[in-house]
């Protein structure tokens, strides 16, 4: 595929878009959560540690997979400038994927708090308690998560930029929809 | 029909079709930046949230700064939970099985200076933190009161603007704390106890009552509705008020640290289970004095130190951090509890510069 595929394999895709819905209500809920005192702040919190995990484990899952099997090129027509800010902003994507959940998880482990999964079910500290610590990775885990809403959102306006203006196939190696090798 | 064919068919867009198509676009990304701002509290200013009810709690006097926002005075301490196993039956939690458990505390009391006078705390507070042999924490806030002074975080808001500096006075303006109670019914039994409770020189002779419901879980699943207490064995020696103001700002802390120094303190953690129709969800309201009691365990207080350098300082007394075997109720105060401590801890583990640890020889932080 490396060799003239024009699309996403389905696994890819099927990663891509889970992962989408997950990433995208992690940040609804995390901002949610912040910024309210109801009774939705303990369901949201009780939702945020396990999604995060669990897509720090996907992430990982997901970067084995791209290395393996890589991505379509991108159309020979496509601006230098475009093409760099395309692979940039997937490296910043991956790099995010990973580093959020593993900022939550280290800044809760440097809280003091218990890691909690579901029930029992608890994470092991990977950091250790350190109030200085926890400062800076709680600071660092709000700017890389409006880092990550403004990336998003950047990639979304590619895509359709792709999709609408350019309609080079770029949309449809993701989206599906008739392409095939 | 092929991708090749597909893409080779389609007529070149107009300027004004291009025009049309960045224009869906960016509403596309305007439209996602809205609804992230909505979700996020910034387009509605009246949503009470962490931030407004922690600053409203930072201006009540002092500098709180480094400080926990609220029961900002205290001190640690260390000692131990011995469970006699009596609270099995009503939950699995594992530090309610009968065996020892460390646990870490702090003593406060409910102001928002860290500096003020112990004569200034009419509410006396026990932080716990009680960690089981598998890693699961059951941390709790308790304070003497036998009932809370209002029942949701908004009145808690309220109350809170009522205690702040006005700037008029230098000090809380005089007629807002009574403009809160004529306007709060549910806050009397609260004010009759502040009124008429005797005063002590002592954190050792009070008892700290969970104020909030909780449910504990048993083996077989099933909830029971509870609320507790830790009971001193130290029988209250009351003070007049005006006595307590002979015995400088820190006499909370001397008498523990004298009364430590014969020897430990013990409490007994009492839990009241609740008949149906006991209010889960109101914490200004006692629930009747006939209610089953059961004395599940003891917490021996070994040692106290400073909060500067002491073991309690960098914990956040969440009272929602529970093992399995507890569980929150319906009162909508524990997750606003849950919410503030969170955003309090968030700020003064970042000014810690404004706390700083005790002096060392060499002058410097550690």
């Amino acid at each position: 595929m490396k060799d003239g595929r024009d699309s996403f394999s389905g696994a890819q895709r099927v990663l891509h878009w889970l992962m989408a819905i997950m990433v995208l209500a992690m940040l609804f809920i995390g901002v949610s959560m912040v910024s309210t005192l109801k009774p939705s702040f303990l369901i949201l919190i009780a939702i945020h540690k396990p999604l995060g995990i669990a897509i720090l484990a996907l992430a990982v899952l997901r970067l084995g997979v791209r290395l393996r099997l890589g991505a379509p090129p991108l159309p020979d027509d496509l601006p230098q400038t475009q093409a760099l800010a395309a692979k940039l902003s997937h490296v910043v994507l991956y790099a995010l994927l990973i580093a959020m959940p593993l900022v939550g998880w280290g800044m809760l482990s440097a809280g003091g708090y218990p890691i909690v999964l579901y029930g029992s079910l608890h994470l092991p500290a990977i950091l250790p308690h350190d109030d200085q610590l926890y400062a800076i990775l709680r600071a660092t885990h709000a700017v890389l998560a409006y880092m990550f809403i403004a990336t998003i959102l950047l990639h979304v306006a590619a895509a359709l930029f792709h999709a609408l203006i350019r309609r080079d196939g770029v949309f449809r190696a993701m989206a599906g929809g008739g392409a095939h090798n | 029909m092929s991708e090749e064919d597909n893409l080779t068919r389609q007529p070149p867009l107009s300027p004004s079709g291009v025009a049309g198509r960045l224009a869906a676009i960016g509403g596309v990304v305007l439209a996602s930046v809205l609804v992230f701002a909505y979700v996020g509290g910034w387009l509605g200013p009246d949503r009470l949230t962490p931030t407004r009810m922690v600053a409203a709690l930072s201006d009540r006097g002092g500098n709180p700064l480094g400080h926990r926002r609220n029961h900002s005075k205290g001190m640690c301490f260390t000692g131990v939970f011995k469970a006699n196993g009596a609270a099995s039956q009503y939950s699995v939690a594992p530090m309610l099985a009968a065996g020892t458990y460390p646990v870490v505390g702090r003593f406060a009391i409910a102001v928002g200076n860290p500096d003020a006078s112990d004569i200034m705390g009419r509410v006396k507070s026990m932080a716990l933190r009680i960690v089981a042999p598998n890693g699961q924490e059951w941390r709790s806030g308790m304070n003497n009161s036998p009932v809370f002074v209002v029942s949701n975080p908004r009145d808690f808001y309220e109350l809170t603007l009522a205690q702040d500096i006005d700037p008029a006075f230098g000090k809380p303006d005089p007629g807002a704390m009574k403009r809160f109670a004529a306007t709060h019914p549910d806050s009397a039994p609260f004010i009759e106890w502040a009124k008429t409770a005797p005063w002590t020189t002592s954190w050792a002779d009070e008892a700290y009552n969970s104020l909030n419901a909780f449910r504990f879980i048993d083996a077989g699943g099933a909830s029971h509705l509870v609320r507790w207490s830790m009971e001193p064995t130290v029988s209250p020696t009351p003070v007049p008020h005006a006595a307590l103001a002979l015995m400088g700002t820190d006499f909370l802390e001397h008498d523990l640290v004298s009364r430590l120094s014969d020897g430990p303190l013990t409490w007994h953690l009492v839990v009241t289970l609740a008949e149906p129709g006991d209010p889960s969800n109101d914490a200004t309201k006692a629930w009747p004095s006939d209610r089953k009691r059961v004395d599940v365990g003891t917490l021996i207080v070994q040692k106290a130190e400073a909060e500067a350098d002491g073991p309690c300082r960098d914990f956040n007394y969440d009272p929602t951090i529970l093992p399995t075997g507890i569980a929150v109720s319906d009162d909508p105060l524990l997750p606003a509890r849950s919410a503030a401590y969170a955003k309090s801890f968030d700020l003064r583990t970042a000014e810690a510069a404004d706390y700083p640890y005790s002096p060392r020889p060499t002058g410097g932080r550690p």
